[in-house]
This record gives structure tokens, C-alpha cells and sequence, in this order.
């Protein structure tokens, strides 16, 4: 196994530990927006968009990397956009910390 | 390590730092957005990162530039287009429109490695593999996401669609992309076999989701969100940069565990889930409820109108129909005639409630429901002694004290304690059953009474009826 390969696949393995630690116990009146989050961390593919197309030199490499752009934009523009207003929604009532300390 | 590598590692390290701590903060809705914003600066950073970087090393030509400047723009325009029109409602669908163009760019640079590395020369293992994995997760969320988009919008009828041969079907395609990844490995020269692994799964993403039923939707669209990322770490592994491998296994492993509690809050194994055949999304009207006659009360919205009048505590119960009546302004007109009067009203809340867990919560808030008055499954359960009326709005399997017994479909699955208010009224189309296909005992009790209506229309009525015993 490579050196890169070996560093890759512990980087993977540690950050799906983080994952598991940081996810586990959401209250479930927020995992829809946090669904909606983490859908638009994955945009991050975006970053893979850009280094393909610098890549690009012929037209089904040109086509490729358009999609990937198209693809990976709407994914980072759209996610954070709709997840920004569902939690401004919940942001908007002053009273909420308040309400919290009330239940019961 | 050049200066430019080394800065660009940093800056992407701190990148992911912001989507953890981002995630983190969602936890809690005082910090949530923030935490989000959080993540979008992390985003933007490694945005900024990756331009520098191909600038700086100048391999890009000018219609790559072209390519990539042309499809950035119609990607933002129409993300951010849908994302600001979409109603609260269709929220879930859009989710998953987003998580099938996710899946879909990874698999497309995946591609795109493996055609531009794969020509004529012997590819290692260690690049391989990653990029069949890649291509493989990336087309099953790419085909399965769209039709679990089309499932929740109606487009796709909701109901499991299942036919003669499909296990076949399912085995043959499974069989052609292992094939597939053998000769991706022993022959990396030849381009089409990693066009067949695209199309076969793509195809395995129509079988994979196709027989699940609408109601099951949400948990397949969060399954398909935790496939996404594992498809952009592998993309991650395919170009060596780590910034992608971080955050997607941070979404793979969000993904999983949101998929496993839901498939937990509907007393579902995501085995279960995913053998499909199972749930109608809506409420089945051929089952066996029209054939048994069950000893029901009717009532009117004068009579609801009444009983709410002179109630102190009332207890609202929003439940799938709500949803997709989209009645939610109704609800919070009726709660609100009824705070102006001095009556306490709350919601409670079951975590599958709604179209996604958590959905209900973000249905409400939209209509300025305040959030205190939004009580989950385990604040609102110990108020039901205490409530004078409980409206059961659409809401079927969540308030079914079947669920208490052992030896039925939801034996065990947490509801809501319904049955111990003084009085219940149930706003329902029909008899028929919900997803979980059995009878609610909860409807022929003493003091449950039954109105038969469509969510929007019946709280209009209640409204107009409560308006005249309170004035």
C-alpha cells in the first residue's frame, strides 16, 4: 500500500469517527435542516469540479467537467440556501431560548 | 510539499474544521445557523483554495475556464432559484434533487480520472478501486435520489412499484458491476467497462428505490445522503485531496446515523426499509379498514367549535395528512382565535411526523407557530392527562395504542399518549388505514370523536365555528 493511499484512507476512517461523535443525539426537531446540511458539506465535491476541469483538453473532457461544475454548484448554491432559511425560521423567535427552559 | 501545496493543506484543514464544528453547532436551534453558516465559510475557503491553486499552476486552458465559469453560474443560479422558492412543504424533495446532483458530480470525476489516467496506461489498485467505487455509489445516488425526488413530489406514482422478474433483474445488474470492476482493474485501457459500471448503477439505483413506498421516502433520502458522501471521499481518494475525503465521510457517517434513527422513530429496520413492498405514503383506502365496521362517533365543526371554546388545554397532534393537506396556516390561525382567549395550546410533536423527521417542526415554524409551543414526543406525553381537547390532525400509526401491545406491525414504536386526554377529536378523510396497515383502536374509544374531512377544509370550518362561540 501506498504512503498516500495509507495517509487517504486514515484521514477517511478517523473523519467518519468524527462524524459518528459529532451526529449522534440530534434533537429531532432540527434533522431535517441537518440533513439538509450535511447535503450541502457534500457540495464540497465542487473543490473536484475545479481540478477536473484544469485537467480538461478535448470536448468529452470539456463535457465532463461542465457537468461536474453544473452539478457540484447547484449542490453547494441550493443546499446552503435552503438550509439557511429553514433555520432562519426557527432563528426569528426570541422567546426560543426561553421556551426551552420552560418545557416541563 | 511546495509553499502552494502546503498553504493549500492548511487552508483546506481549517475548512474542515469549520464543517465539524458547523455540524456541531446544528445540534442545538440557538446556535443552528449559525453553525451552517459556519459550514458555508468553510466551503467558501476551500472555494478560494482550489481557484489559487489552478491559477497558480496555470494547466488550465481557456475553454476549461469557459466549461467551468459556465456551468459554476447556471449551477448557482438554479440551485439558489429552487432553494428561495421552494415552499416549506416540498422541502424534502428539494433535499433530495440536491443530494442526486451531488452524487452525480462525483461519479462524473471519477469518469473523468479514470479516462484521462486510464488511457493506455497500467492503473494501481489503490487508484482503481477508488474510482469504481466512486462511479458505482455516485450513479446509484444519482438514479435513486431523482426517483425518491419524484416519489415525494408525486411525479412518481408513491406507491411500491414492484414486477414479475425484478429480483433477476436486481441480481444480473449486481453481477455486471462486479464484472465491471474486474475488468476496471485488470484492464484500465479499455473505457467500456467503466461506462458499464455507470449505467448499472444507475439502473440499480431505479431497482434499489423504486419498490419503496412513499412513506419510507425519508429514510431512503437520508441513506442516499450518507451513500453521496462516501461517493465524494472516494472522489476525494480518486484526485489525492483530502478536503473532500474529510467532509464526505463527515456526511457519510451523519447520513448513517440520521438514517438509523428515523428507521428507529418508525419502528422500522432499514433492512425492512429496503426489502420494500411496504407503505403507500398515504393513506391506503383498499385495506381492510372499509371491511371491518368499526363503532365510530361522528362529529361536526360546530361541535368541535364548542368543545375547543370551553377547553383550557388544548393539545394539537399534526400528523402526515397535515402535511399533505398542507393546512399548517389553518392550524395556526385555529391555535391562535384560541390564545387570543386565554387557552393554552400546544403542539405535540412525534419525530416522524410530517414528511421527514423533524419536517413538522419546520412546517410550523414557517407559519410563525412559536417554538415553545412545539412540545416533542417526551415533554408532550406527560400533558396529555391534562388536556381538555386533543386534535388529532392526519395522524394515524403516531397516536395508535396498538403500539403498547406486543404482536403488531408497530408494537414498541414510540407514539404519542393521545388516549389519555379527556376528550379526542380526529380530523381524517376516511377510515382508512396509515402506512403501517392496521386498524387505531384509538378511533372507536369513548371519548374520541370522529371528522371526517380533509385537513385544510375541516380546520377552516373549525375556525369560522370556534370564532362564533368566542365572540
Amino acid at each position: 500500500m501506498s504512503e498516500e493511499l495509507f495517509t487517504n484512507l486514515a484521514i477517511f476512517v478517523l473523519s467518519l469517527l468524527v462524524g459518528f461523535e459529532v451526529m449522534s443525539k440530534i434533537p429531532a426537531t432540527l434533522q431535517t435542516p441537518m440533513m439538509s446540511g450535511a447535503n450541502a458539506i457534500h457540495g464540497v465535491v465542487v473543490v473536484g469540479a475545479f481540478v477536473i476541469a484544469a485537467e480538461a483538453n478535448s470536448w468529452p473532457f470539456y463535457i465532463l467537467a461542465f457537468l461536474g461544475a453544473f452539478f457540484s454548484a447547484v449542490n453547494v448554491a441550493g443546499g446552503y440556501t435552503v438550509t439557511d432559511r429553514m433555520l432562519g425560521m426557527f432563528d426569528r423567535k426570541p422567546a426560543a431560548k426561553q421556551g426551552e427552559a420552560d418545557r416541563k | 510539499m511546495s509553499a502552494l501545496q502546503t498553504v493549500s493543506a492548511l487552508i483546506y484543514l481549517i475548512s474542515a474544521v469549520c464543517y465539524v464544528l458547523g455540524v456541531h453547532m446544528m445540534r442545538s436551534p440557538k446556535t443552528a445557523r449559525h453553525g451552517n453558516g459556519l459550514s458555508a465559510i468553510g466551503m467558501f475557503l476551500a472555494v478560494i483554495t482550489i481557484i489559487v491553486t489552478i491559477i497558480v499552476e496555470g494547466t488550465i486552458d481557456s475553454v476549461g475556464w469557459i466549461v467551468l465559469i459556465l456551468g459554476l453560474a447556471l449551477g448557482i443560479l438554479y440551485g439558489m432559484v429552487k432553494a428561495r422558492k421552494v415552499p416549506m412543504t416540498d422541502v424534502p424533495q428539494l433535499v433530495s434533487l440536491f443530494n442526486a446532483v451531488g452524487g452525480g458530480a462525483a461519479a462524473v470525476i471519477g469518469i473523468f480520472d479514470y479516462l484521462l489516467k486510464g488511457d493506455g496506461a497500467t492503473l494501481s489498485l489503490a487508484f482503481s478501486l477508488p474510482v469504481f467505487l466512486d462511479v458505482v455509489i455516485g450513479g446509484i445516488t444519482f438514479s435513486g435520489s431523482l426517483i425518491a425526488t419524484g416519489k415525494l413530489s408525486g411525479k412518481v406514482p408513491g406507491k411500491p412499484i414492484t414486477f414479475p422478474g425484478a429480483r433477476l433483474l436486481n441480481i444480473i445488474v449486481v453481477v455486471a458491476i462486479l464484472v465491471s470492476a474486474w475488468f476496471m482493474m485488470a484492464s484500465p485501457t479499455n473505457v467500456w467497462y467503466v461506462i458499464l459500471a455507470l449505467v448499472m448503477s444507475l439502473i440499480f439505483g431505479l431497482l434499489m428505490t423504486l419498490p419503496i413506498g412513499g412513506a419510507d421516502m425519508p429514510v431512503v433520502v437520508s441513506l442516499l445522503n450518507a451513500f453521496t458522501g462516501l461517493a465524494v471521499a472516494f472522489a476525494g481518494f480518486v484526485i489525492n485531496n483530502q478536503v473532500l475525503i474529510i467532509a464526505g465521510a463527515l456526511v457519510g457517517a451523519a447520513g448513517t446515523i440520521l438514517t438509523l434513527q428515523m428507521a428507529d422513530a418508525m419502528n422500522r429496520s432499514v433492512a425492512n426499509i429496503l426489502a420494500g413492498g411496504f407503505g403507500t405514503g398515504d393513506s391506503d383506502a383498499n385495506s381492510t379498514a372499509d371491511a371491518v365496521p368499526v363503532d365510530v362517533k361522528e362529529t361536526s365543526a360546530d361541535d368541535i367549535g364548542l368543545q375547543l371554546a370551553y377547553a383550557h388545554n388544548v393539545m394539537i397532534v399534526p400528523g402526515y395528512g397535515l402535511a399533505a393537506a398542507q393546512a399548517q396556516h389553518e392550524v395556526a390561525e385555529l391555535a391562535k382565535v384560541l390564545t387570543d382567549k386565554g387557552i393554552n395550546v400546544d403542539y405535540a410533536i412525534h419525530p416522524v411526523a410530517g414528511r421527514m423527521p423533524g419536517h413538522m417542526n419546520v412546517l410550523l415554524a414557517d407559519v410563525n407557530v412559536p417554538y415553545e409551543q412545539m412540545k416533542q414526543l417526551d415533554d408532550a406525553n406527560p400533558m396529555f392527562e391534562n388536556t381538555d381537547v386533543s386534535l388529532v390532525i392526519g395522524a394515524n400509526d403516531v397516536t395508535n395504542p396498538l403500539a403498547r401491545e406486543s404482536g403488531n406491525e408497530i408494537s414498541g414504536m414510540p407514539i404519542l399518549d393521545v388516549d389519555k386526554s379527556k376528550s379526542v377529536v380526529v380530523i381524517k378523510r376516511s377510515m382508512s388505514t396509515g402506512y403501517a396497515g392496521i386498524q387505531n383502536p384509538l378511533f372507536s374509544m369513548d371519548n374520541t370523536q370522529m371528522f371526517f374531512s380533509d385537513a385544510k377544509k375541516g380546520l377552516q370550518d373549525i375556525v369560522a365555528a370556534t370564532k362564533q362561540y368566542l365572540e
